[in-house]
């Protein structure tokens, strides 16, 4: 084997190489690093927050406008603190409505942000205060069968 | 006195697990000498080569090579050591994935930071002395058994070392072969001023070449001298040795029991 | 009733001695490791010995890695979409391809063949080595064969087979992407956006990539030491070289539950 021959060779098996690498970095996945350059975190808490998990979507209007970082428990309120960046590029008003949707029926969980009226903007590190917490299917049955039951009694004579 | 040798074996004690190899051998090599060493096979020949090159250690007993003691180096100390020696295997163990230049000019790329120029012209000198100059481009499976040998001697010699170890030198060769192998190594050995020690069981072409001989048998030296001494002797052992004599001191059999117990005769003539 | 004894006896013997003789081995496999570790310094230093070996195991296993890779894919999505159409969500086909071989498929068939094609030959040419007395030449030659015929192999084999897992992934979605956008017809935009959407860089592919070189090392080393450790005659390597791909296999799969339950802990 020349040497020539085996540098070439061997540099072509590495350039390949990370050719696949780039290629499961920026077309496979959503590379992190280049998505969000610039971001701001916000947080906001839940009474419930459903299926949520660490790294699902924010969305602004259905665009994805940033990804939940962190959640956890607060002992002291018995509320879920949910941890989010948002890309710096959007602004949302100070009584901007974060809400948890579920896509589609049995999509994965979303936090949903509707922006208010309010002239000041959320900051760095600013606490969204209105929030809706998630929907829960078992909740929402029971309730349903709980109202028909009780219209059943009350047409009773 | 101890000047004048190279190699000094003082009662040396060699066992592989349980079963003893060697049960005291003691040798001395003198400088510039080739010296023989002979026995049977598997008579533990190869392990006294193994032993001066410090690849394996003794049990007991001392191995000295210009004064200094190998057994009781250290790796480091060892590999210096080793920078001085030459070996040749029995069959060359030449590198197999390098071509015969690559494989003469293995020890001075690993050893020297002489420039690529002067490399060449060095392993040009080894293959020349050993006629192979022509053969440097080849791969080693390209070669007889021959001129792989002299390769491996070409090699062995690279670094120009103060002692080089010959196992087997003259197995599996032709005639011709053997005697270009025999003069090579006594030509070699005199023009670097070097020593040589050659584990060998060919009797008749090292009586021509070497200046000492020593004969081992079970682990022991049993026979020593000069080549004529050697031919005088009366020794039964040299005598089977260089005559090829079936039956002797070394006897035929493999240690079994009485053919009459192996073969089950014992109880219809011999009493149990 | 004695025979009955005499045998549990030869068991528990039996047994014990091969205990023992394993763990003795996972020892001195340990030791090695750390020898090779320790002599590293030289392959390194004369980085021109890694590169030739970069060549024969990651160069020369390019070829069936990639075809391999290829059809894993394909079959991937055919099996995926006939799964996947079941229930409507046929665009999630992306998704499917894409995870199943960042996290396991990738990673794990890559070294296993990874095993065969290249451990196996490094035994097979350490042990040829050192049935013909090459490495023993060295050593009497003051070369440390540990740091010169060891150490740039087993390096070569780690450094080679992440890029050969990458490589394996990438083309297991091009033909996942094959079957389903082309032949199938799903939508080329589904497929990619779904498929960006729920492959996370650091979880999937960052991961992946960390499982491969767990395994690179694994192989490698097994490699390098059977070996190293066959037994010089022409049966002893052939029985080396079968010990390095079993025991290869047995490592990745181990090693690739081991590491699963850990990366993958918590998650979803």
């Amino acid at each position: 084997m020349n040497r020539t021959t085996l540098d070439l060779w061997v540099g072509f098996f590495v350039a390949i190489g990370i050719g696949a690498l780039l290629f499961l970095a920026l077309k496979v996945s959503s590379f992190p690093g280049i998505q969000m350059e610039k971001a701001y975190r916000l947080e906001a808490r839940f009474d419930n927050i459903g299926g949520l998990k660490a790294q699902s979507p924010v969305r602004s209007a259905g665009v994805l406008v940033g990804r939940v970082t962190d959640i956890h428990f607060d002992p002291a309120t018995y509320e879920a603190v949910v941890e989010m960046r948002i890309d710096s590029r959007y602004a949302f008003p100070a009584d901007t409505f974060a809400s948890i949707y579920t896509a589609g029926l049995l999509g994965d969980q979303y936090i949903g942000l509707e922006p208010g009226g309010d002239e000041r903007n959320l900051a760095d590190g600013a606490r969204i205060m209105k929030t809706q917490s998630a929907v829960v299917l078992e909740k929402l049955v029971s309730q349903f069968l709980f109202n028909k039951a009780a219209e059943g009694q009350s047409t009773q004579p | 006195m101890a000047g004048d040798f190279l190699v000094n074996i003082e009662n040396l004690c060699f066992d592989y697990g349980d079963k003893p190899v060697l049960r005291g051998v003691d040798m001395r090599i003198p400088k510039g000498r080739v010296v023989a060493i002979m026995g049977g096979s598997g008579c533990g020949k190869t392990t006294l080569l193994r032993l001066i090159g410090g690849q394996l250690r003794p049990t007991s007993g001392r191995v000295r090579v210009a004064g200094e003691e190998v057994s009781a180096m250290r790796l480091a100390e060892l590999y210096a050591l080793r920078k001085r020696m030459g070996m040749l295997f029995q069959f060359g163990a030449l590198f197999t994935d390098l071509s015969v230049f690559d494989n003469v000019a293995f020890p001075l790329r690993e050893h020297t930071d002489l420039p690529e120029a002067l490399i060449r012209d060095l392993v040009m000198m080894k293959l020349q002395a050993v006629g192979l100059r022509g053969a440097r481009d080849l791969m080693p499976s390209a070669l007889s058994g021959g001129m792989a040998r002299r390769v491996a001697l070409a090699r062995a010699v690279a670094l120009d070392p103060a002692l080089i170890m010959y196992d087997e030198p003259f197995t599996g060769l032709d005639p011709i072969s053997l005697g270009v192998i025999g003069q090579l190594i006594r030509r070699l050995n005199d023009a670097l001023g070097a020593t040589s020690i050659m584990v060998t069981h060919d009797v008749q072409e090292s009586l021509l070449m070497v200046d000492y001989i020593y004969f081992i048998s079970a682990g022991q030296v049993v026979a020593e001298g000069t080549p004529a001494e050697i031919r005088a002797s009366r020794d039964p052992f040299v005598d089977q040795f260089v005559n090829a004599k079936a039956d002797g001191p070394v006897s035929y059999h493999f240690p079994a029991l009485q053919v009459a117990a192996d073969f089950g005769m014992a109880e219809a003539g011999v009493p149990a | 009733m004695i025979r009955l004894l005499q045998g549990c006896a030869n068991f528990l013997r039996f047994l014990g001695s091969e205990t023992v003789n394993r763990v003795w081995r996972l020892g001195y496999a340990s030791r090695f490791f750390l020898a090779v570790l320790l002599r590293s310094g030289a392959a390194f230093f004369r980085f021109r010995l890694v590169m030739r070996e970069i060549w024969f195991s990651g160069v020369l296993s390019l070829i069936i890695i990639m075809i391999s890779g290829l059809f894993v894919g394909l079959v991937l999505g055919l099996q995926g979409y006939e799964i996947l159409q079941r229930y409507g969500s046929s665009q999630a086909l992306g998704t499917m391809v894409a995870l199943s071989l960042l996290r396991e498929l990738g990673p794990v068939v890559a070294a296993l063949l990874f095993a065969s094609r290249a451990g196996s030959a490094i035994t097979a040419e350490i042990g040829l080595m050192k049935t013909t007395e090459q490495l023993t030449a060295m050593d009497m030659m003051a070369v440390d064969p540990v740091a010169r015929v060891v150490a740039p192999r087993f390096w070569g084999g780690v450094i080679s087979m992440p890029f050969l897992a990458a490589l394996f992934s990438s083309m297991g979605i091009f033909g996942g992407w094959l079957i389903g956008v082309v032949f199938i017809g799903v939508d080329d935009g589904a497929f990619w956006s779904s498929m960006q959407a729920s492959v996370d860089f650091r979880h999937d592919v960052w991961n992946g990539v960390c499982k491969s070189l767990v395994f690179g090392v694994a192989v490698s080393l097994i490699a390098v030491f059977e070996g190293f450790d066959s037994e010089p005659t022409a049966e002893g390597v052939s029985r080396a070289i079968t010990r390095t791909v079993v025991t290869s296999a047995l490592a990745i799969l181990a090693l690739d539950f081991v590491l699963t339950s850990f990366m993958f802990r918590g998650m979803s």
